[in-house]
Formats: structure tokens, C-alpha cells, sequence
């Protein structure tokens, strides 16, 4: 910080360590942006590992009883490589567990955030690095917990990720309790990191970043971290609660006169099994837009940098994105509606849940509104990003249903719920962050990646995932459930939809060989790859303009980047160049503005501003 | 590599960074107490009612006990003193500090930590005493959601006691080359303090009175 330093104060923290370690370069580091790649390599092998797991799932849903290949005879030799239902179990609920608190949201917001958010707000590295460091470090022990459960006598968690009681008290695994506590780990990794972010985005901002400067990328990134920060904490209570149930002899979930097996519990009881799902799902429906929300951003950015042209909407997509954030806490209990907690507190729920479909919608038509009149420049990432708006709108409009009371009551945990949350985060929020790694990976490696490669990654991840999730819609229609091992076999009325358990599981492994030009071209291009220069893609955000790839050193910005100018000014009329850096000052004086959203104003009349882009286009 | 307004206010928020985290961080403990408040409700306005004079209500462990019975209500009472006394004297320490009395700050945290394990003392002895009749969190829900918040709030304390203890005996270096850092330390320490204090006086009448 070449501005604060020079005074009496110099030496504070600046040259305690000249040279760094190994341990505390790579290990232990305090760097945001390695703290960054940390986390972002951590969640792709865990998105992997929980990815396999879905694999055997699905051959053992189109093939029941039969040997799975390859890893079968390995990991049930008593079966004949047949996947027994009790594994079902265990791979289904650490699946999910996985998938959401170790793969995406570490991805989505351990990973960019940490990784995006400094450079874009012109900061030297995150405000408490050590807190950074413990967040990653709380992260990975959680994770390893997680993993660890696979080997403790009972095997894993079996649940389901949503680890509803009594069966989740009642049952013998000891994987169960690792989960509570496993999630204890995960739940103060995201506090501290939630906490680091917000005060990085209201701190740290460069000079000249005011909030309606700020890219559209931080904006998502700051409502998650809100959400992160207020939601988590009763999952922590009710995960300590559960954990009391399990290891104290408690009652908080259990009622009393339970039966388990036939047999009386002959438990001391009074608890209640709703309370758990009520703050279950007070976390895990605001974690829905913690999943989707820096999704959004990503594409935002994308969009932009691609179409070459502003955001359309930019305060309205910031509006909707803190709508959206606040509506997020009051609508849980939509997943509760079978629950029987009585019609007037359903309905307010289906009221909220329809509300809360408005911004949902603003965003993707501000989104799809931006691609009007840009001149498209078809790369690698703007595939993934333009992938995400048709996915996530199938995935949000999938939704509706299943808000409103009438018709959920037919889907309620059939397969239909399962291909809408997945549209979501896998075709939706996954794709998204895969087109985040191709925009971003010059940032991190000064090396482009593989744009052949990108691009077969890309259609045949997209075919396949349509492959895998758009037949969850039939067989959900059908009144196939979730959680079959057998795929719904057993069950006559799904006799119809089995054949598509074949083409589904079909698609699941062409999936995973998709992947693998992924991960070639990933590894590849750290070493081989196209060397580019500091802002490859022409863009106008901070990290891209005022720094090079990667960045140098613990401190990012040689100097503290100035920002006069909105985040997304691509294409200004008048200008010798189709894109005006951030911190590029205005020639001499300064001309009317062409595009009203972004621009000058800060905080006064947004309704106006709103309204006048609003009539304009 | 130098991080701006570690120490110092940014002028358009009039907060430094770590004032601002410790505020997050407090608003993240109210959900979670929030979370157990809301528990508390929930567990005890479905248990069956508690009917004067019915001797089977007072055996079935589902039923909600009338508190004060089963609590020790002027243990209590001392114990609620002892936190407001120390969150007063969290704020002498602060105080004395911006007034560069150096020792009298030492007195003032050193009395905080003492009232702090004081409290700790007697939560012992309550705990102690509902052991001793066999009162344990598996006995009944009432038990349970009492031991799971009080619990909690003790951790909170020993939490905070680790936190003052650190200031108290390594505080004295940081003190001599950098003032305003310390004085922010114990600032954000005691805003921790009070609000551990302040989840004491919602649980005291929540548990024992009400």
C-alpha cells in the first residue's frame, strides 16, 4: 500500500516474514489468491469424488443387482459387486452432502470469492488473511470428517444430506454423528469466510469504487456472504441439538411413544421431528441462492465481457440480487408443505415462495435482455455462461410447482423434485462456475486454456447433463420416488419410466468422460497452455486492468488501483477502444453520458435511474 | 503488504475493519441463539400443560415444569449480578486505557476475568447440584434445552475468559509499540462481552422465571 506507507508507521506487519516457507506459501497461507486455488482445487476433487459416488448410484438404479463395473467386486465382494440398498443409502446422502457443502459452495464462494472478489475491489488481499487461512483449514478437516465416516463401523451418514429425524437420531451408524460434526467444521469455515468477505467488500474498496461501481460479481458474492452469515447458525443449533439427540439420550426430536422396528422406544419423548426440518431448512433454502447466486454473477461478468456491451439492468439486477437475498429467509418451510403443519403457515409459504420468483425472473431476463444487440463473441466461457440462463430458467420454472401447494402434493419426493433442484445447481450453477474457471484461469496462470478442448468439454456436458436430468421430469410425473436403490422397480405404476433409469445412467458416464477433457485441459494448460498477456479477454473490471496474470506477490496491486467509472463500460461511444478500464480516468472534460445505468450517480434517485433505462430500451 | 483500516476508520463507513467483523460475527451468535430461543418456544408450547394439583403431570417428563422449582432461582440472581458487573468493569478497562492508565486498565480486565470464572463457579454448582439429583439432558426437555443453552452461553464465556486472559498477561508488547491497535482489541473484545452478557439476561428469565 504504497499510500499508507512512507509515514511513521511503516513497519508494521509489512517485512516480518521476508521470505515466506513452504508451509506458509503453500500450506498455511495467508494469500487470498492461493487461499483461492486452495479451496478451488479441494471442491473439484470433492465435486468428483461425490460425482462417483452418483455414478455407482445410477448403474445400480438402471442395473439393480447387477455387478457394478469396475469398482464392484472391490467394494462389495459378499454381493458379487452388486451395490447393497444400505450403501445406496450412504452414497445418496453423502452425495448430497458433498455436492452442496463441499463441491459448489466452495467453488462458488470459497474459490472465486476469494480468488475475484480482492482483485475486483482493488484490495491488497482479503480484510483478516489469517482468518482466511483458518476458514480453509476449518473447511478441510470438515471434509475429511466427512470422507472419514465412510470407514467407521455403520458406514457413512444415511439419511439423506437433509439428515431429517428420528431416523437420523435412531440410527446405529456412527458416520451419523461424524456428519453433525463434520457440519459443525463446515458451518465455521462459512462464518468466518462469510464474515472476511463482507468486510473485504465494505472496507476495502479501492477509492473512487462506490456500491453502483462495484461489478455486478461482487454484488452476488456480498448477498451470499449475508446469507452464509444469517442462515448458517441454526443448522448449527439444530445440528448441536441432533448431536445431543444422539449422543446425550436428549429428546429434542424425537416424540414420544416412538416405534422403531415394531418395538417401543420407550423414549422420554416430547420433542418434535418438525423442529428440526424448520431449521433445517431455514438454512438449506437461503443455501439454494447461496448456490445460485455467485453463479449468477460469474455469468454476469461473462456476459458483459463477451456481448461487449453494459449489463442491462445493472441496478436492477443489484436490486433484484438483495430482493432475492432478504426473500430467501421466508420461504422455507415450501419444502414442508407434506409435513402437515397446517394450511394458513403453507399458504403464507406459497405466497412468499410465488413472491420470491419475481426477482428470480428479473435477473434472467436482465441477463437474457443483455445479450440484445452485442456483438457475441462465442468463447469458451460465454458458452457455459449462455448454457446457464436456458438450464437455470428450466430449473426456476421447474420450481413453481412444487411452490404451490395443490400440485406439490402430487410431486412431493418423486423424481420430478430431484431433475428440478438439480436444473438448478448442476446444468444451472455448475455449468456457470465451469465457464468462471475458463474466464478466470489467465487470472490465476497467465495461461489460456484449451479452447478446443473447452469447447468439447462444453456441448457434450451440455447434452449429457440434459440427458441425465430432463427424464427426472417424466419419471417424477409417473410418481416414481426418490431414493429407490432399485431405480422404482418394486413398483408397478413405475413400470412405464424404468427404460429411461437406462438412459439416464447412460448419460450420467458419458457425462463423466466428458469430464475427462476437462480435466486434461485443466492440467494441461497450467503448463502448456497459451501464455496470455494481463487482460486477455479485453475486460474493464480491476483484476483484469490493474494487475497482471497471475498477480504478483502478497499485496496484488502495485499500486492502489483508482476507479472512476462504472464496472461493465464496454463499447462508449467516442472511445478509441471498445472497452474503458475501471480505472481509466475521463479525458479532459467530461462528455454526457450514453448509458444512464452504470454511470456517475451513486446512491441518489435509483428509482429514477431505474425507471428511465427502463423506458429507454 | 499493508491492509487499510486495520486500524484507522474508513471515513465513508466511520467503522474499522475489524469493529465491522465483530458485528457480522455478533449478528451471525444472535440467529444462532435466536435459533435456540425459537427452539425453546416450539419444545415448550407443544408439551402438554402443567395442571396444579395433578401428581401424574409432575412424573411425566414430557409435561413442562413450572422453572422455578426445578432451578436454582437465587443462584441465579448472583450470577446475573456477576456478568453485569463484569460487562461494567470491560468497560472500565476500555476506558482507562484511552485514558493511557495502564494499570488501572490491568485492574478492570483482571476483575472481568474474575467475575467471569466467578460465573463459571456457580454454574458449576448448579450443574453440580442437578447431576447429583440425577437431573441429566436425557431426563427430560426441559433439562435438555436447558443445558444445551446454558451450556452453550458457558462455552461463550470460556470463549471470552481465553480471549481477556490472552489481553491480560500478553497484552503489555502490542500496548507499547502499537496503542490504538490494542485499545481496538479490547474494544472488539468487549462488544463480544457484553453481547455474551446480554444472551445471560434473556436466558436468566427464559429459564428460571418465566
Amino acid at each position: 500500500m504504497s499510500s499508507t506507507e512512507g509515514g511513521a508507521h511503516a513497519h508494521h506487519d509489512d517485512h516480518h516474514h521476508p521470505v515466506d516457507g513452504f508451509m506458509r506459501k503453500y500450506v498455511f497461507s495467508v494469500d487470498h489468491k492461493w487461499i483461492g486455488i486452495q479451496y478451488g482445487m479441494t471442491a473439484l476433487i470433492f465435486l468428483l469424488f461425490g460425482f462417483g459416488l452418483m455414478m455407482i448410484m445410477r448403474w445400480s438404479m438402471a442395473y439393480p443387482g447387477v455387478e457394478v463395473p469396475w469398482v464392484g467386486q472391490w467394494l462389495w465382494p459378499d454381493t458379487g459387486g452388486a451395490m447393497p440398498s444400505e450403501a445406496y443409502n450412504q452414497f445418496g446422502a453423502m452425495h448430497g452432502t458433498i455436492m452442496v457443502f463441499l463441491g459448489v459452495v466452495p467453488l462458488a464462494v470459497g474459490a472465486f470469492g476469494n480468488y475475484v472478489v480482492p482483485l475486483q475491489v482493488g484490495a491488497p488481499d482479503m480484510a483478516f488473511p489469517k482468518l482466511n487461512m483458518a476458514s480453509f483449514w476449518c473447511y478441510l478437516p470438515g471434509g475429511v470428517i466427512m470422507l472419514a465416516s465412510f470407514f467407521l463401523p455403520g458406514g457413512a451418514a444415511q439419511s439423506g444430506w437433509t439428515s431429517y429425524p428420528p431416523l437420523s437420531v435412531t440410527i446405529e451408524a456412527t458416520g451419523q454423528t461424524f456428519w453433525l460434526i463434520g457440519m459443525v467444521f463446515l458451518i465455521t469455515s462459512s462464518l468466518l469466510g462469510s464474515v472476511n468477505t463482507i468486510v473485504t467488500i465494505v472496507q476495502l474498496r479501492a477509492p473512487g469504487l462506490t456500491w453502483f461501481r462495484l461489478p455486478f460479481f461482487v454484488w452476488t458474492q456480498l448477498v451470499t456472504a449475508f446469507l452464509l452469515l444469517l442462515a448458517f447458525p441454526p443448522l448449527e443449533a439444530a445440528g448441536l441439538m441432533q448431536l445431543s439427540d444422539r449422543v446425550f439420550d436428549t429428546n429434542f426430536f424425537l416424540p414420544q411413544g416412538l416405534m422403531l422396528n415394531g418395538d417401543p422406544l420407550n423414549n422420554v419423548g416430547g420433542g418434535s421431528a418438525l423442529l428440526y426440518q424448520h431449521l433445517f431448512w431455514f438454512l438449506a433454502h437461503p443455501e439454494v441462492y447461496v448456490l445460485i447466486l455467485p453463479a449468477i454473477g460469474i455469468v454476469g461478468e461473462i456476459i458483459a465481457n463477451n456481448t461487449r456491451k453494459p449489463l442491462y439492468g445493472y441496478k436492477t439486477l443489484i436490486y433484484a440480487s438483495i430482493f432475492l437475498g432478504f426473500m430467501s429467509f421466508i420461504v422455507w418451510a415450501h419444502h414442508m408443505f407434506m409435513t402437515g403443519m397446517g394450511t394458513s403457515i403453507s399458504a403464507f409459504f406459497q405466497t412468499t415462495t410465488m413472491i420470491i420468483s419475481i426477482p428470480s425472473v428479473i435477473i434472467l431476463t436482465a441477463l437474457l435482455l443483455s445479450l440484445w444487440g452485442g456483438s457475441i463473441r462465442l468463447t469458451t466461457p460465454m458458452l457455459f455462461a449462455l448454457s446457464f440462463l436456458p438450464m437455470f430458467a428450466i430449473g426456476g420454472l421447474t420450481g413453481l410447482p412444487l411452490g404451490l401447494i395443490s400440485s406439490d402434493i402430487h410431486l412431493h419426493d418423486t423424481y420430478y423434485v430431484i431433475g428440478h433442484f438439480h436444473y438448478v445447481v448442476a446444468p444451472g450453477t455448475l455449468m456457470a462456475l465451469f465457464g468462471g474457471i475458463y474466464y478466470w484461469f489467465p487470472k490465476m496462470t497467465g495461461r489460456k486454456m484449451s479452447d478446443v478442448l473447452g469447447k468439447l468439454h462444453f456441448w457434450g456436458s451440455f447434452v449429457t447433463l440434459n440427458g441425465v436430468f430432463m427424464p427426472m421430469f417424466i419419471q417424477g410425473l409417473g410418481g416414481v420416488s426418490r431414493r429407490l436403490f432399485d431405480g422404482g422397480e418394486a413398483y408397478a405404476h413405475a413400470e412405464p419410466y424404468l427404460w429411461l433409469n437406462k438412459v439416464m445412467t447412460h448419460s450420467a458416464f458419458l457425462l463423466g468422460a466428458f469430464q475427462v477433457f476437462f480435466i486434461i485441459n485443466f492440467f494441461m494448460s497450467i503448463f502448456i497452455g497459451r501464455k496470455v498477456d494481463a487482460n486477455p479477454w479485453k475486460a474493464t473490471t480491476l483484476e483484469w486492468t490493474d494487475a497482471p496474470s497471475p498477480p504478483v506477490g502478497h499485496g496484488n496491486f502495485e499500486h492502489t488501483p483508482v476507479v472512476y467509472r462504472g464496472p461493465t463500460e464496454y463499447s462508449v461511444p467516442g472511445h478509441d477502444k471498445d472497452f474503458t478500464p475501471q480505472s481509466e480516468p475521463d479525458p479532459a472534460p467530461p462528455e454526457p453520458e450514453p448509458e444512464p445505468e452504470p454511470a456517475e450517480e451513486p446512491a441518489e434517485a435509483p428509482a429514477g435511474a431505474e425507471a428511465s433505462a427502463g423506458e429507454e430500451k | 503488504m499493508q491492509i487499510p483500516y486495520a486500524v484507522t476508520e474508513r471515513p465513508d463507513t466511520g467503522l474499522n475493519n475489524a469493529k465491522l467483523g465483530i458485528w457480522l460475527f455478533l449478528a451471525s451468535e444472535v440467529m444462532l441463539f435466536g435459533a435456540l430461543f425459537s427452539s425453546y418456544i416450539f419444545l415448550r408450547v407443544s408439551a402438554p400443560e402443567w395442571e396444579m394439583g395433578v401428581p401424574e403431570a409432575a412424573q411425566n417428563p414430557a409435561v413442562w415444569p413450572l422453572q422455578f422449582q426445578k432451578l436454582k432461582v437465587a443462584l441465579a440472581c448472583l450470577n446475573t449480578v456477576f456478568l453485569i458487573f463484569s460487562s461494567v468493569t470491560m468497560v472500565m478497562a476500555w476506558a482507562e486505557l484511552k485514558r493511557n492508565n495502564w494499570a488501572k486498565h490491568k485492574l478492570y480486565l483482571g476483575l472481568t476475568i474474575g467475575l467471569a470464572l466467578a460465573f463459571m463457579v456457580i454454574k458449576a454448582i448448579e450443574y453440580g447440584g442437578k447431576f447429583s439429583h440425577g437431573d441429566f439432558p436425557s431426563t427430560s426437555n426441559f433439562y435438555a434445552i436447558y443445558y444445551t443453552m446454558t451450556g452453550l452461553h458457558g462455552l461463550h464465556i470460556v470463549g471470552g475468559v481465553a480471549v481477556l486472559a490472552y489481553l491480560f498477561f500478553f497484552g503489555k508488547k502490542m500496548w507499547n509499540t502499537e496503542p490504538e491497535r490494542f485499545a481496538g482489541r479490547i474494544e472488539i473484545t468487549g462488544l463480544y462481552w457484553h453481547f455474551v452478557d446480554l444472551v445471560w439476561i434473556f436466558l436468566f428469565p427464559v429459564l428460571y422465571l418465566l
